[in-house]
């Protein structure tokens, strides 16, 4: 099981660098658009390690995207007139792990004094801290303050964002069939009882929390220099929901049904861009739809019972 | 010192309409344990509500009136308790006794629903909308201080709720009713209580709430739109869980407190631009502290 995990992130980064060699006989339209299919694969997997493996309902995953965003966009705009064109992908690289890390440091001090809270409690402090955190970004001259940050360098391609997506979706599926990640499972089906098995149901969240937002910022950062443009409405409450839906349609805890809908929800806007003025309507009836009929999601098939609280 | 009673009076003014969407909030949670995500947006439905009920009161009754004011009031809040019914009827009845995230995320569902729909142009459109006086706007001048009437009957009509809200619970059947099944669903039902009706009950009350607190909103603010009810919504959603979430005086306190706590951040020069962070971070510090809020009791949970 592993090994087959290991040769296929392999072979799909390796796909990933090849195809964007290539990238330049493509439409430039379609590409941009495979490009956020692979940044919404990543919040999407990420967000289901906290939301569907491990059953904390997180509202606040706009937040952690919008400080790696930030983060990796202030760090190459600061360093990329400084250094040769040969460092770019270097400067690249370590702006979204630096941005990564401080959505994770970040999460982790949302997670340390929030996580001893359940379900709507937690569901409405993770939008708080969301909240907080562009309220934030809103007032900070650093970052631009209302207007947003402008001509960050256009780096995000093909094979960084879909290298970057296969990576999570590696680190994810790993983490949960670990010895490890069986606590994240424990934790969602029964944290007392989980608990009362030795399982230390604080640590579990926290580890979630931590992993799931560095996942974030790297596709906040991804983000960032694909629209070479970042303001703080763009990371509001309702793009957090945007990536909640796709882990609902896919179905909480099942990383392939939320790979599916990350995809079908990125690609489904741009064909009914005529209907753009519908597309949240039929959004809010799906998830109510899907919450009364088919509450596992849309894309699980397997026969797997859980009894969540 | 003048200064500190003015921003007293406005904290007080913004803390009664957050009180008053907050009892709905917290009313809901006592009895069924959700956050009603669509609460909020039953107080923007109720402001709109009050637009377009304004012309065609001041037909009955002459413009600027307060008892044309208080017949659009009282209007809103039964067309939104009817429609809290008709959500609560459509979207959540079909999930109760499934488990409490599904009711959630449903619930969020019903909120982005109402949001959207309203703010297609066939509907309200986006644009914000400037509300109509109710009632003769008159400002009085006590030394220094500036009190307009606005504020005064946004006071006295919260005030006058609460009793009423107090006298329903504490003193009727029904009252009595939804104690009993915010104490224990099934020994209500056992009783005799019809647990349905009283649902239904609790989420009319709620949203007729929230619909006086949108038309107060609109008067103070004088200016409407379809998200209006997303920002209000939360804070007021905070304030109720600050007071300790499921505890009435707790919601009315919490309300307060958001509300006086927030226009006086937004005085202070440097703070004024975080004005909108202010009341996640009481939110995050008091329940690091008292986890189940200010006035409520802590639990522990069993298996």
């Amino acid at each position: 099981m592993k090994s087959g995990a290991k040769r296929y992130l392999l072979l799909a980064l390796l796909a990933a660098v090849v195809v964007s060699f290539f990238s330049a006989y493509f439409n430039r339209y379609y590409l941009g658009v495979t490009i956020d299919v692979g940044i919404n694969i990543i919040l999407a997997v990420s967000l289901n390690l906290i939301n569907g493996h491990t059953g904390q309902f997180s509202l606040g995953h706009a937040g952690f995207m919008a400080v790696g965003g930030y983060i990796a966009a202030k760090f190459s705009l600061m360093l990329s007139p400084a250094l040769p064109p040969w460092a770019q992908p270097l400067i690249f690289g370590a702006g979204l792990l630096l941005g990564g890390s401080v959505a994770a440091l970040t999460g982790l001090a949302v997670g340390v004094p929030t996580l001893r809270l359940y379900g709507d409690y937690l569901a409405i402090v993770t939008l708080g801290f969301g909240e907080i955190i562009r309220v934030i970004f809103q007032t900070s001259e650093t970052f631009g303050a209302a207007t947003g940050l402008t001509g960050i360098p256009n780096w995000t391609n093909f094979g960084w964002a879909w290298g970057s997506a296969a990576i999570c979706v590696f680190v994810v599926t790993c983490l949960v069939n670990s010895t490890y990640g069986r606590g994240f499972i424990a934790v969602n089906d029964d944290e007392i009882a989980a608990s009362a098995s030795g399982v230390n149901p604080v640590r579990y969240k926290v580890t979630a929390f931590v992993i799931g937002a560095f996942f974030a910022g790297i596709a906040g950062g991804l983000y960032a220099h694909h629209k070479s443009f970042l303001s703080p409405t763009g990371f509001d409450f309702m793009k957090s929901i945007d990536i909640v839906v796709m882990v609902i349609l896919g179905g909480m805890g099942r990383t392939v049904g939320v790979i599916i809908a990350a995809i079908l929800l990125t690609l489904l806007p741009e064909y009914l861009r005529e209907f753009s003025d519908y597309r949240m309507i039929l959004y809010a009836l799906l998830i109510i739809i899907i919450m009364i009929t088919r509450p596992q999601g849309l894309f699980t098939f397997g026969f797997k019972v859980r009894n969540s609280k | 010192m003048t200064e500190f009673l003015q921003q007293l009076i406005n904290g007080l003014a913004l803390g009664a309409i957050y009180a008053l969407i907050a009892l709905g909030y917290t009313m809901v949670y006592g009895i069924l344990r959700f956050i009603n995500f669509a609460h909020g947006d039953v107080f923007m439905l109720g402001a709109f509500a009050g637009l377009f009920l304004t012309p065609v009161v001041q037909r009955f009754f002459p413009p600027q009136s307060y008892l044309g004011g208080i017949v659009v009031l009282l209007l809103a809040m039964a067309i939104c308790a009817g429609l809290g019914i008709l959500i609560e009827m459509l979207a959540y009845r079909p999930l109760r006794n499934r488990p409490k995230l599904t009711v959630l995320i449903t619930a969020i569902g019903v909120s982005l629903f109402i949001e959207y729909t309203c703010q297609h142009r066939l509907v309200f459109g986006a644009a914000p909308r400037k509300f109509p006086d109710l009632i003769p706007v008159t400002t009085w001048n006590v030394d220094q201080l500036v009190i307009s009437s606005t504020q005064v009957i946004v006071f006295v009509t919260t005030i006058l709720l609460l009793i009423m809200l107090r006298f329903i619970v504490q003193k009727t059947r029904m009252g009595t009713a939804m104690r009993a099944v915010s104490f224990n669903e099934q020994a209500a039902a056992l009783m005799g209580v019809n647990i349905n009706s009283i649902i239904s009950f609790t989420f009319g009350l709620g949203s007729a709430l929230a619909a006086a607190g949108g038309i107060l909103f609109a008067m103070s603010y004088s200016s409407i739109d379809p998200l209006m009810g997303v920002q209000t919504g939360l804070k007021a959603f905070v304030a109720a869980v600050v007071g300790g979430i499921g505890n009435l005086p707790g919601a009315a306190l919490g309300g307060i407190l958001i509300g006086v706590i927030e226009t006086f951040a937004g005085g202070i020069p440097g703070l004024s631009n975080y004005r909108d962070g202010i009341a996640f971070t009481i939110l995050i510090v008091v329940l690091i502290f008292r986890p189940t809020g200010l006035l409520s009791k802590p639990q522990v949970e069993k298996v």
